[in-house]
């Protein structure tokens, strides 16, 4: 189901969260809100979900107006960064709430529970409490009790925020797979800028309750229509008005003319990517980043000087 | 231990010995010195059975209404979006500032035959001051404060998300209340229930002016054992302190029975 906002702005009390924003989300798809905090993005998500009320515009799901109707009656999924679980409940109470408030027959509650636990890999905890399970195991029972009702739309509010590194990875690479199977139309909301790229097929970028940009991750990567965008998606070098990515920057095996000199300050391994730090001949400092094999065969080292080709500059208009 | 550990000890079991339970031994001491009989004859004195079933039966009515309220109210100073918050929370501790005396004199003033709305309720057949209802109004005004001002910082601990979700997940506000929002909140409400009890059993001084003291029929057990003092029946004073007394230990028991019992089942 679509989603779609229009024109939608909202402040609490002197801070402005959303101004005019309209955005739309397509059938089907996987959407991530990227921002830094404060950007609006969470506010955003709320308001589409019917938890926070916009001070003006509208909110158009599946082609209907749902601005004044309650969260309870839009057929959203929501998902809280620190889950939300129903301590007093067992898994399966938690996941069933949903239709049991819809007084759905027991027979009827039992198979769908059963089906969703299993979706989310949680089979044989039902009969636990919350508090007897992991972050990223309640994370999951979050996510079957939002599936639970079926959902129009599934909104995440930085799932995976309160998790360690690797519980992050794995669920990024499982949400992604949950869509594939039964992709309903999803939104989430992250201010990593990797877990977006990684996970959504499509990317808002939000800053100080605008939309800066949408599109794919590979647009917004190769054409950020700003330097917010630039700098917000990837690593960049800046020289006075103009930006580079440091893996456009080329290490030459010999000066032939065609490079500018530039002295090695440092060299930085991270595995397979190396990080060389460079400083220009007019004192200006920018950084490479490079393979291990290409920091290899030019054996580059401190103090070294060698010549290097910088891509054409991108230059956004102020 | 260190000796300024011991010495913290000993001065706050001491200072709480000498305090309450040296004298609460002393009522229990003094009213089994002469054997069960008198007790036994003390216990079933016709007034002290009425003022028995009286002082349940007040409390009877104003826990319920004072549980509901209190609940009520900590919602509102918790969830609700309104000017005037603080203003309300400030009214809600009154009761605990204002004498229990003067909460009494207070409720003459206005109910009283001579008060605001005396008159037209003595016309249409009610009588409020002197009678039951007063003595419940007086108590569940002294008793006020207790389950808004338990529940209030338990429902601020729980904050909103776990009811986002239920509306979310399609339940209506009064489902959210009941299965989501109550049970989360429930040893809050308990402990100010058995707060409340405890006080409204044991309310002289409110009670003691708008009840008219009238033997048999509005003395409640706080008010008997001091008529019975006051007339030198020393057995019967203290035989209806400790029944009190019991009263009162019991409501702690049976509400801490109940906390551990379901608490092990539901939180680690």
């Amino acid at each position: 189901m679509a989603i779609e906002a229009l024109n939608v702005s909202k402040r609490f009390g002197d801070f402005v969260a959303l101004e005019d924003v309209s955005v739309r989300v397509n059938d089907g798809s996987l959407t991530a809100l990227l921002g830094p905090s404060g950007s609006g993005k969470s506010t955003l998500l709320r308001i589409i979900a019917g938890l926070e009320i916009p001070d003006s515009g509208s909110v158009v799901i599946d082609e209907r107006e749902v601005t004044s109707i309650p969260a309870r009656s839009r057929g959203v999924g929501f998902v809280f960064q620190h889950y939300a679980p129903f301590k007093h409940m067992t898994v399966h109470d938690n996941v069933a709430f949903g239709l049991t408030v819809r007084k759905r027959p027991k027979a009827e509650i039992a198979p769908r529970v059963e089906e969703l636990l299993e979706l989310v890999r949680l089979d044989g905890l039902a009969e636990r409490y919350p508090s007897q399970l992991s972050g990223g195991q309640q994370q999951r029972m979050a996510l079957a009790r939002a599936l639970a009702v079926q959902p129009k739309v599934l909104l995440l509010d930085e799932p995976f925020g309160a998790l360690d590194a690797q519980v992050r990875g794995e669920l990024r690479e499982w949400l992604r797979r949950l869509h594939e199977e039964i992709h309903v139309t999803t939104i989430f909301v992250t201010h990593d800028q990797e877990e977006a790229m990684e996970v959504a097929e499509q990317i808002v970028v939000m800053n100080k309750g605008k939309i800066e940009q949408a599109g794919t991750p590979h647009e917004l990567y190769e054409s950020p229509r700003n330097e917010f965008v630039m700098s917000f998606i990837g690593p960049v070098n800046r020289l006075g008005d103009s930006f580079l990515r440091p893996h456009d920057i080329q290490i030459l095996a010999e000066a032939d003319g065609s490079g500018i000199e530039a002295l090695i300050r440092r060299v930085v391994h991270l595995g397979f990517e190396v990080r060389v730090e460079l400083t220009l001949p007019d004192g200006r400092d920018i950084w490479a980043q490079v393979t291990r094999e290409t920091a290899e065969q030019l054996e580059l080292k401190e103090g070294q000087i060698l010549a290097v080709r910088l891509p054409p500059p991108r230059v956004f208009a102020a | 231990m260190s000796f300024s550990k011991l010495a913290a000890r000993t001065v706050a079991l001491g200072y709480l010995a000498l305090l309450l339970v040296a004298p609460v031994i002393m009522i229990f001491y003094r009213t089994f010195e002469g054997g069960l009989a008198p007790v036994w004859t003390a216990i079933n004195e016709p007034n002290a059975i009425h003022a028995f079933w009286l002082s349940i039966e007040i409390v009877a009515i104003a826990v319920p209404l004072n549980t509901a309220f209190g609940v009520g109210m900590a919602l509102l100073l918790e969830r609700g979006k309104f000017k005037g918050k603080l203003l309300l929370g400030m009214l809600i501790d009154l009761p605990f500032a204002i004498s229990p005396v003067v909460v009494g004199l207070a409720l003459v003033l206005v109910y009283g035959k001579t008060g605001w709305f005396g008159n037209w309720l003595i016309g249409h057949g009610i009588q409020i001051i002197f009678s039951v209802p007063g003595m419940v109004i007086a108590t569940a005004v002294v008793s006020l404060p207790f389950v808004a001002r338990e529940t209030a910082p338990v429902l601020r601990e729980l904050g909103t998300d776990a009811e986002q979700a239920a509306a979310t997940l399609g339940a209506s506000g009064w489902q959210t209340f009941w299965r989501i929002t109550l049970p989360a909140i429930r040893w809050g409400v308990v402990y100010g229930v058995v707060l409340t009890t405890a006080r409204a059993l044991g309310e002289f001084g409110a009670v003691s002016v708008v009840s008219g003291r009238i033997e048999g029929q509005t003395q409640t057990l706080p008010l008997y054992v001091q008529d019975q003092f006051e007339n030198f029946n020393v057995t019967g004073a203290y035989t209806a302190a400790v029944v009190l007394a019991l009263l009162a230990l019991g409501t702690l028991v049976a509400m801490n029975l109940l906390t551990r019992r379901t608490r092990r089942r539901t939180t680690v």
